[in-house]
């Protein structure tokens, strides 16, 4: 009787205007200032908060959000962010906002991280991984509120890539009323438990491990979504998200596996975003006989980048033609992957003098990492490509993962496996980590190539702010990576969802995860 | 009667004794220290520890140790959980309501479906009909309860879409707790989505509760033929039938009647059954209850919710079970007679 009534394919109202978001783990916090865990960012940054600039999704280029307009001065040490005056926090049962966000909950949302004398510092273990790897305690000198809506960061020394680290997942501003509030009651730190933020949603539940349940901000200064509320149900094992999906009790799942499936079925989209990453083979410039920039070469005509996109990121990934993703501003389309060549390679190699090979090491990291899930796969694979041209590997990945690194940074290897996961969309955050001159000393950049051509040219883009001229300059830099090959770029790993089509809006971002913001369902 | 009352609560005290004794020498089987695993304090503080020591009387003998557990148990303190740091009494009680509401509504289930169809059976006695029922009760009795519960999950949930393939309520229904058994709860919440949220829990009951039903449904079709087949071949049936009395008339009067009684009884032992099955039903479908919850511990090496889930579930079977026997008395006058040894 009561069965006759519920026909599936008739949607229940509450659900026409909901999302169940099936994620693949729990949050570990509800402030992504603490952490940078991918699941945490994903259920948080851009839910609950907003930054004072944040990121346009298609391109990645910085747009504004709680700061109206910003401006950094000629010399790059000041940079002075005006705030739009509308930005309400979350009203929920555990707060009531009396007044709208203003320059005091910005310097608040910042000293807490800066300052280790801060009361808040503390509250959750005082560990801030974001702001300590782009090292914000040295940065920034001061914060100055030059008004209610005005405030000003004085930085030791220019840095263009300050902008995006602003703008990034952990950069998050703060209720410090809600803070003096939770001062009063004391209950401080309930401020990373019970969420108050500016973002399109605002907490409502969370159900350890099983479920967080949002509603609307109504007062979101970007527009109130439509929706009525978005859910994340918690579910860890793969198969158990894409059941959930099939049977339609998910909306948008994490993560799928299965990728065939879901793009066959007539009801769901399979999406993907290139994640800001890149996974590459390293060659150490310093030693013999990789000093020379025509083996370099004649490797890279030997890889079949092709075979290994296949088999160790069963396709879950995109070849890299260069350094950093198409989905970065300063990508160029017109730099394309080397061709796979055997003769071209047994031409260079000859040209260089080794036409009858040589023997080499080539460094596996022992870990997983997204943008290389497999590095002894991919070793192997490369070993049989250079195997063609008479060069014999050697493969080396018996080594603890610290241990590892430590050897790495040291030189030790001749060729290595490496990756770089980029913390915020700024392109500078692949050339000068990977391969600049300071990075050779510092160990990060693992071929120890140092050329001044290219370091002039990466200085220079981060001494302007005009985009322009910027992707003229890595332009430049990306060819003569090309050119001198110290190091192969092979693949950018890709980050998967899937979704019911009645969800509609832009979902998956290159970076800091998913956004609900705009995304509705009919 | 007041013997019958007394036998049951004699068993009931001895099986208590024996089901704690057992659950508090798991504390020093498992591996770890004892006290930790009896109270799941991971990361008590060596000053915590002492208390905690004093409370359990540690420094006692060890049957001195024992009563102190017993005493803390009849408290309802049964430590706290390794993984979520939550009291386990506050854990079993969020979580055996969904287990009860589970299992109840498959016994109804099961016993609506099973006992007419067990005395069709035996009315058809040897007939088209009575072999058809017995098929069936053999098949659904030899169906692995994890591959039933899988297989309707792919046909029902992924292929048809029909019906949701985990947990026990769309996410976004929002009720609040009050008996724990979901429907009631429903039942009693103003929420405005209310009667969705209704057709929705139940939605998520059905497949559930077929894979949980449909053993024990098997079981009852064979007791309740056999007790009708019975019944039938007694002589007041005969005497019945010889006074003119109509078919349906015996049937309904007479045969029912004693038949049903004699399967009532079973559906107690039934119980214990029952919660196994529905323990691999809840890991199946997500079910938010105490036997996923157990299980789940024991992946987790959570031995303080071992040990507290075993004593709950185990007395909960037990009490079903004495209830059960006293429906059975209230019942059946026969049955309060001491016989032998019950």
């Amino acid at each position: 009787m009561l069965l006759s009534a519920c026909d599936s394919n008739e949607a229940l109202s509450l659900s026409k205007k909901s999302i169940i978001y099936c994620s693949e783990g729990a949050p570990e916090s509800f402030n992504p200032q603490t952490v940078t865990s991918g699941t945490t960012i994903d259920a948080t940054a851009n839910q609950l908060y907003n930054r004072l600039i944040e990121f346009n999704p298609i391109d990645n280029s910085i747009i504004p959000a709680i700061a109206k307009s910003w401006h950094v001065t000629r010399d790059g040490k000041m940079v002075t962010f005006y705030l739009r005056k509308d930005i309400q926090f979350h009203q929920t049962n555990y707060f009531s906002p009396t007044r709208a966000l203003n320059a005091d909950d910005v310097l608040f949302s910042f000293n807490r991280i800066l300052d280790d004398t801060h009361l808040y510092h503390s509250v959750s273990g005082g560990k801030y991984p974001f702001f300590q790897n782009a090292q914000f305690v040295d940065l920034i000198d001061n914060i100055e509120k030059i008004n209610d809506h005005t405030i000003r960061f004085q930085l030791s020394h220019p840095d263009s890539s300050f902008l995006a680290n602003i703008g990034g997942n952990s950069s998050v501003i703060l209720s410090k009323e809600y803070a003096d509030n939770l001062i009063t009651i004391n209950a401080m730190q309930d401020i990373d438990i019970l969420p108050i933020g500016t973002g399109p949603f605002k907490f409502k539940q969370y159900s350890s491990g099983a479920f967080i349940r949002y509603e609307p901000h109504a007062k979101y200064w970007r527009g109130k979504s439509e929706l009525k509320q978005l859910v994340f149900d918690i579910t860890p094992r793969d198969t158990g998200r894409l059941t959930k999906l099939l049977a339609g009790e998910c909306d948008v799942i994490a993560y799928p596996i299965a990728h065939k499936k879901i793009q066959q079925h007539p009801n769901l989209t399979l999406e993907s975003v290139t994640s800001f990453n890149v996974g590459y083979f390293g060659f150490n410039t310093r030693k013999p006989p990789f000093n020379n920039p025509l083996v370099r070469k004649a490797i890279s005509f030997a890889i079949n980048k092709q075979a290994i996109l296949e088999a160790v990121y069963t396709g879950q990934a995109e070849i890299a033609n260069g350094l950093i993703p198409n989905s970065s501003w300063a990508y160029d389309a017109s730099i394309m992957s080397q061709e796979y060549s055997i003769p071209k390679a047994r031409e260079l190699l000859a040209q260089a003098g080794f036409g009858d090979g040589f023997v080499m090491d080539l460094w596996a990291m022992p870990v997983q990492r997204a943008y290389n899930p497999d590095a002894v796969t991919m070793a192997k694979l490369i070993q049989a490509d250079l195997l063609k041209i008479g060069i014999k590997v050697d493969i080396v990945s018996d080594y603890e993962w610290s241990t590892f690194l430590r050897k790495v940074s040291e030189g030790e290897h001749q060729s290595v496996l490496l990756g770089w996961s980029a913390d915020h969309p700024d392109p500078d955050n692949f050339f000068s980590t990977l391969l600049s001159c300071g990075s050779a000393i510092t160990g990060s950049n693992r071929t120890f190539w140092c050329n001044n051509e290219f370091d002039q040219l990466i200085q220079r883009a981060l001494q302007t702010n005009n985009i322009n001229k910027r992707k003229v300059y890595y332009s430049k830099a990306l060819k003569l990576i090309n050119e001198e090959v110290p190091l192969i770029p092979i693949a950018h790993s890709k980050r998967y969802q899937a979704r019911a089509n009645h969800v509609k809006g832009t979902l998956l971002r290159a970076i800091g995860g998913i956004d609900f913001n705009g995304v509705t369902k009919n | 009667m007041l013997i019958f009352t007394l036998r049951r609560f004699n068993l009931f005290v001895f099986t208590m004794l024996l089901l704690t004794i057992l659950s508090f020498s798991l504390s020093f089987l498992f591996p770890g220290d004892q006290l930790v695993n009896l109270t799941g304090q991971v990361n008590a503080s060596p000053e915590q520890l002492a208390i905690l020591s004093d409370k359990y009387q540690q420094n006692t003998n060890i049957v001195s140790q024992y009563f102190s557990y017993l005493t803390h148990l009849f408290h309802g303190e049964m430590g706290y959980s390794m993984t979520s740091h939550l009291p386990i009494a506050t854990e079993i009680l969020n979580r055996l309501p969904a287990t009860i509401e589970l299992t109840s509504v498959a016994l109804l289930v099961a016993m609506f479906v099973g006992i007419p169809m067990g005395f069709c059976a035996a009315i058809y006695h040897r007939k088209v009909p009575d072999n058809l029922i017995l098929t069936f009760a053999m098949i659904g009795y030899s169906i692995p309860i994890f591959w039933l519960g899988i297989l309707a999950i792919l046909v029902f949930s992924i292929q048809l879409g029909w019906l949701p393939s985990a947990g026990q309520i769309s996410l976004l229904f929002e009720i609040e707790y009050v008996t724990g058994l979901q429907l009631i709860d429903i039942l009693l919440s103003d929420s405005e989505y209310k009667w969705q949220a209704f057709q929705d829990a139940t939605r998520h009951l059905i497949l559930p509760v077929i894979v949980v039903a449909l053993a024990p449904a098997t079981i009852f079709v064979r007791l309740a033929r056999s007790a009708m087949l019975e019944v039938l071949d007694t002589h007041y049936i005969k005497a019945a039938n010889a006074k003119g009395l109509t078919f349906s008339q015996i049937i309904y009067r007479h045969a029912m009647r004693n038949a049903i009684i004699k399967v009532i009884r079973d559906v107690g032992l039934q119980f214990a059954n029952l919660i196994t099955i529905a323990m691999v039903t809840e890991v199946i479908f997500s079910w938010p209850g105490i036997g996923r919850w157990l299980i789940e511990s024991i992946y987790q090496r959570d031995y303080t919710a071992i040990q507290g889930g075993l004593i709950v579930l185990s007395s909960f079977i037990f009490i079903v079970h004495i209830v059960t026997d006293f429906v059975y008395a209230a019942l059946n006058p026969l049955a309060r007679e001491p016989q032998h040894g019950a």
